[in-house]
């Protein structure tokens, strides 16, 4: 056995930059290992071309599988074959809903050792080890397999996207997929919710959390966005809670960013957070629990209620710019 | 209909964690709580239930773990299960995601549910795997981090959100579906309902009642194994306020960011 296979999402004719990245980090790892790279896509009429960029990412052999694309189930069927085929020892996947739920699913399905948000792998003895930060990123772990494959999934955004210049040969994969893989039907994929705000391209964001209390909490953060000249944005649990529209949302699920100034003011400071923001050049966080872990990557940590705080810092940055 | 509901009990989220370095465990002493998601998939369960478009007979919650774990059956009882599983048995400690899901999904098929709702996450750790790992064991379809659920006809529609915005999923029963903590705003239970929720039906189960095979669970079976830990690279902390004198406070905030050019 040998050779690791990577899954590759897609959506509208393109694949996402985590899942490039997670191909780029197999063939790195394959490399190593004195083995191949291969990626896995799945969908309804998925083009040569689409499933052909993938060699530009380091794979070798791409496996293409007529079927749903957006739900775990069918991914796994497909992966469960295509292993089958080609023998990989192990599975990895960027970072992202589906990644943990087809690794997961996967490693059910072979009785495989799984190991989530993952950050590094290194080659040991000829065998992967996995690096997961634990306890709030204040520990890592290294993660040894004592399986017939390894499955692996990486944090969002985790590996490094690397471009080889390299082609794949494209193999059509017949998949018979279970029945209970078809029970979960799409109904609708990818819907945008709320205004488009341009968060992505802002030199300053002001984001807002949970601590904000109320939807109306983030009037007062508009206003201090304005006054710094920048944008609003969100964590997700305000946008699933409806205080903030999806397209403001940082984080795993949501949008990354690396503006000039990252003002967060009830947010936590959650891993999955944490991953969409940490590259800001300055991060200031206003939260009233000294413990929140979003104070162990800020810059500037104001510990205390931001109902007291945002309004008067407003008045001020406006008094400043005025002077 | 029955829905069993997955539970666990965790270290209090106000606990400093900490991983025993003798057995490279996270060391689960101090105060316990009921998982917290776990109370967003109670309470989906009883909204169900009470909405009347499904018609649900009975409510189970069911863990894997110590002695102690029963306290968040009787938590989750006092939210509304009608009765409880506890699967314990010492073969099962140090279970990794791999074990932890094999055992749990053969307790949950000796109940054959026509539903299985957990949480997304538990607070110590578990990443949002189970409800795969489990869904695939028991052969249903299954979705995870689902933030609503609709009943249409026999089936559920579900909400959530994924890589590329929200999407709508029609799932069809039997599933398993793990639910965010957006889902719902769970009820406190009534002072009756405590008091009553030692007096609901709790049985307890060992590995061979399920049929779990001993090779496949435990820390010695754990198909990936945790080890060295070591501190991340040191990033220099940073400065810290404490908000005491608002205004002096945001003066310094000022100061701060005019220093670095930030209010040009
Ligand atoms: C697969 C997956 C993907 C995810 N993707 C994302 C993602 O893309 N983006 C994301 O953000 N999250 C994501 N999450 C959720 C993430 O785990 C956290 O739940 C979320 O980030 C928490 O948001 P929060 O900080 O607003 O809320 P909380 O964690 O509830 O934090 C609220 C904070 O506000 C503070 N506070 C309360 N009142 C005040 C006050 N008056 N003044 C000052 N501070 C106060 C509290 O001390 C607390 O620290 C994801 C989760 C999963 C499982």
């Amino acid at each position: 056995m040998s050779g690791i296979l990577v899954y590759a999402l897609h959506y509208e004719g393109a694949f996402n930059k985590n899942s490039l990245g997670a191909v780029s980090e197999g063939a790195r790892l394959a490399q190593q290992l004195g083995t191949e790279c291969h990626a896995i896509v799945i969908g309804e009429g998925v083009s040569d071309d689409l499933a052909g960029q993938l060699g530009n990412y380091g794979a070798s052999k791409v496996y293409r599988v007529e079927g749903p694309e957006g739900l775990a189930q069918p991914v796994v069927d497909a992966m469960e074959a295509a292993i089958a085929a080609g023998g990989h020892e192990y599975a990895l996947f960027g970072g992202g809903l589906l990644g943990f739920e087809i690794g997961a699913g996967l490693a059910a399905r072979l009785d495989a050792g799984v190991c989530m948000e993952v950050t590094s792998v290194r080659v040991e003895e000829g065998k992967l080890v996995a690096e997961r930060p634990i306890l709030q990123d204040s520990q890592i772990s290294s993660v040894h397999y004592r399986s017939g494959v390894g499955v692996i999934i990486g944090r969002l955004n985790a590996f490094e996207v690397a471009e080889t210049g390299g082609t794949a040969t494209v193999e059509d994969l017949p998949v018979e997929f279970k029945a209970h893989s078809l029970k979960a039907k799409m109904v609708q994929r990818g819907e945008q919710r709320g205004a488009d705000v341009n968060i992505e391209d802002a030199d300053v964001l002001v984001a807002g959390g949970r601590g904000l209390g109320k939807k109306e909490g983030f009037d007062a953060l508009e206003e201090l966005a304005g006054a710094l000249g920048g944008a609003v944005a969100a964590t997700r649990a305000v946008v699933d809670a409806g205080w903030y529209s999806y397209s403001a949302q940082i984080g795993q699920t949501g949008k990354t960013v690396s503006p000039k100034l990252y003002l967060a003011a009830g947010i936590s400071g959650a891993i999955q957070h944490k991953v969409g923001m940490q590259a800001s050049e300055n991060i200031v966080a206003i939260n009233k629990d000294s413990n929140a872990p979003i104070f162990e990557f800020s810059d500037l940590g104001i510990v205390g209620d931001l109902n007291k705080i945002v309004p008067k810092l407003t008045e001020a940055v406006k008094a400043k710019k005025g002077a | 209909m029955k829905i069993c509901v997955l539970v666990k009990e965790v270290p209090d989220a106000a606990v400093e964690k900490r991983i025993n370095p003798s057995t490279g465990r996270l060391d689960r002493g101090g105060e316990k709580n009921l998982n917290p998601f776990d109370t967003h998939a109670i309470e989906a369960a009883m909204q169900l239930k009470e909405g009347g478009a499904l018609s649900i007979d009975e409510v189970v919650a069911v863990t894997m773990g110590p002695e102690s774990a029963k306290r968040a059956l009787t938590k989750a009882v006092s939210l509304g299960a009608d009765r409880s599983v506890h699967l314990s048995d010492d073969a099962l400690a140090g279970s990794d995601v791999n074990g932890t899901g094999y055992a749990l999904a053969q307790v949950l098929a000796s109940e054959n549910p026509d539903l299985v709702l957990l949480g997304q996450q538990s607070d110590d750790g578990e990443c949002y795997t189970i409800g795969a790992v489990v869904a695939d064991h028991l052969q249903m379809p299954s979705l995870t981090q689902v933030i609503k659920i609709d009943v249409e006809g026999g089936a559920l529609r579900c909400e959530r959100q994924a890589e590329y915005g929200y999407d709508t999923v029609q799932v069809e029963l039997p599933a398993v579906i793990s639910v965010g903590d957006a889902i719902n705003e769970p009820r406190y239970p009534s002072l009756k309902a405590i008091m009553g929720a030692k007096k609901k039906p709790l049985e307890t189960k060992a590995a061979g009642d399920v049929g779990i095979e001993a090779g496949r669970v435990g820390y010695d079976n754990a198909r990936a194994h945790c080890s060295e830990f070591a501190a991340p690279p040191a990033k220099a902390a940073g400065q810290i306020i404490e908000d005491e004198d608002t205004n002096e406070t945001v003066e310094k905030i000022v100061a701060w960011l005019d220093e670095r050019k930030l209010l040009a």
